[in-house]
């Protein structure tokens, strides 16, 4: 396509391309502003059931709790990070691949903005992007949850907030591509079915409740989770928000959330082109 | 050649499957500037294909189409600016009011704030829209959801305006609503093309029309072209007092200028014409003599045009 001579104009065309995808970030935020009641809600009830029960119950419980033991007093710290990962993911997925299933079905209200004059893989990255904002919120309103709900208060050490901003930003980007992903190659009648036998699974196997490093006994486990993009996310807001706890090495967190974000990304708006252009 | 505004160049589209399917098979195409063009064809014979290409969203398999002369596929968001789409079915967005529906719509060609609620606001008040504004997509009829559409089709000021099936499933007073809409665009200097099944809306609205099917262009021109072309008559029916000598009259019709055929009937006479301009004082004149009581005219149809082309059996 770079061989065709460029029609006059052009050279106006990118302060268009912004505005357009401006009008697009402004109707999603729209539409949250309309649901926000709902949306923190969605992004909040998980993580706070999980602090209430596993941080605040439990440690109450008489010392032959066998959970409350095995998790031990620093549970609280794990968790932190690890449910700022899931509120990330589920965020994502909530973001982007459930409305995408309605929107690509039977209403097909995804038309009017494919027909922006922005060429369509800009569409599907505006997605990614509002997603990527929400999930954002999601895993900021995880924070003060470990401050106040624990029976011992966690408390995030922020010495690193380049990184921290880092790795937010980019799992966030990485969930939202996985719900482009999702969205655009699932049949939207099966996307409970997901849920179930990829959302559930790759969040328990995440290392979102216990750290990587503790793996080690059960190698063949350790290897495996290494493909579950959602290790990157946990690992990393772990070495951002409690670098006490062991993590993995900064770089290669880095490195692993760039190359799924490339994929799954790829994979993703491949899939929102094949949907809308036949 | 100026004034052609979208240009169809041996358009096909074939698509690959279990079941291949050639949608289109080499269509040429000029729509001009300002008209108002119907594109014909029974279920299944290219229509929305030929739209879906001219709107970037299905990509041919060979040819080409220009908008105002940009290539839809290599500049796809550049055409885009230009023209505006109704499609099929409501893809309203159904999270947005009707208001914000055709707001965001002007914000996602750019406009700024002020700019695109003052468009919708003259927007919903030509299309009588305003006390709906803040209804949802959901809470209205068809035949107003049908309006919105169109109301922000020609939001961004396009063009040319694609209607598909634009009366699919509305009632009589919501067509002749949406007729009058699309009328009312000649106005403002938009051309429109609009795919249909109905000759009696393609034959009301259009200044040309092309008769499709099975991926190929079987006719094109006016819809009084097309009639005059493919033998569709006006049908003079005469109900006359004196049924004697009727034959004979009828020898008499069937050398007027103009007409075709004449026969009798159990009433009086039916007489066939091509073309009936300055046809009816000599008819009348000649019947007079048996008494003329009633004189009924049938206006020739692109429905019989279409059937004549596109022949009768079922499409799926």
């Amino acid at each position: 396509m770079s061989n065709v001579p460029r029609p006059a104009g052009l050279a106006i065309q990118k302060p268009r391309f912004f505005r357009a995808f401006y009008g697009l970030f402004l109707r999603d935020l729209r539409v949250l502003s309309r649901e926000l009641g709902p949306f923190i809600l969605r992004v909040g009830m998980q993580p706070l059931l999980f602090l209430f029960v596993f941080t605040f119950i439990m440690p109450r419980m008489a010392g032959g709790n066998p959970m409350a033991a095995g998790a031990g007093p620093a549970f609280g710290t794990v968790l932190l990070p690890g449910l700022m990962a899931v509120a990330i993911m589920f965020s994502g997925i909530a973001g982007v691949a459930l409305p995408l299933s309605t929107e690509f079905g039977i209403t097909r209200e995804i038309d009017d903005r494919v027909m922006c004059p922005v060429p369509v893989w800009a569409v599907a990255l505006e997605k990614v992007c509002f997603s990527a904002l929400q999930s954002i919120v999601a895993a900021l309103i995880v924070i003060p949850m470990a401050i106040w709900i624990p029976a011992n208060p966690v408390y995030p050490d922020f010495h690193n907030w380049p990184l921290l901003v880092l790795v937010l930003v980019m799992s966030s980007l990485l969930a939202g591509a996985m719900g482009l992903a999702i969205g655009s190659t699932v049949n939207p009648k099966q996307i409970g079915l997901v849920f179930s036998i990829v959302v559930v699974p790759i969040t328990f196997l995440g290392c979102v409740y216990y750290p990587w490093a503790y793996l080690q006994k059960i190698r063949w486990l350790q290897i495996a989770v290494l493909f579950n993009p959602i290790v990157y996310m946990s690992e990393g807001l772990r070495a951002a928000v409690t670098p006490g706890v062991n993590h993995m090495p900064v770089w290669a967190i880095l490195l692993a959330l760039s190359v799924f974000l490339v994929l799954l990304g790829r994979w993703g708006v491949k899939g929102f082109l094949k949907r809308v252009i036949s | 050649m100026s004034d052609t505004i979208v240009q169809i160049q041996a358009l096909t589209k074939v698509y690959e499957g279990k079941q291949r399917v050639t949608a289109l098979d080499g269509v040429d195409l000029e729509v001009k500037q300002g008209e108002i063009f119907g594109l014909l064809g029974p279920n299944g014979a290219g229509k929305t294909t030929t739209i879906g290409i001219c709107t970037t969203r299905t990509l041919p398999t060979s040819g080409q189409v220009k908008i105002a002369g940009i290539d839809v596929v290599g500049h796809p968001a550049q055409a885009r600016r230009l023209i505006g789409v109704v499609p099929q079915y409501n893809t309203l967005d159904r999270s947005l009011t009707i208001f914000e529906n055709i707001y965001f719509h002007c914000r996602y060609f750019g406009f700024s704030h002020a700019l695109a609620k003052a468009r919708s606001e003259e927007l919903l008040e030509q299309f009588l829209l305003s006390e709906r504004s803040k209804a949802l997509p959901s809470q209205l009829s068809g035949g107003l959801a049908q309006r919105v559409q169109i109301a922000r089709a020609i939001a961004h000021r396009p063009t040319v305006l694609f209607l598909d099936e634009p009366s699919a499933g509305l009632d009589p007073q919501s067509r002749i609503a949406m007729w009058t809409a699309v009328q009312g665009l000649r106005k403002d200097g938009i051309t429109v093309v609009l795919t249909t099944h109905y000759m009696e809306e393609a034959d009301e609205l259009s200044d040309r029309v092309a008769v499709v099917d099975h991926g190929k262009l079987l006719a094109l021109g006016t819809p009084q072209e097309l009639k005059d072309a493919y033998g569709a008559q006006t049908i003079i029916h005469l109900k006359l007092r004196q049924a004697e000598g009727g034959e004979a009259v009828a020898q008499e019709m069937r050398q007027l200028k103009g007409v075709e055929n004449a026969e009798v009937t159990g009433e009086g006479l039916r007489v066939f014409a091509g073309n009936v301009d300055g046809l009816l004082p000599a008819i009348i004149q000649t019947s007079s003599r048996l008494g003329l009581r009633d004189i009924s005219i049938t206006e020739p149809s692109l429905e019989t045009v279409f059937i004549h082309l596109t022949g009768r059996d079922l499409r799926e």
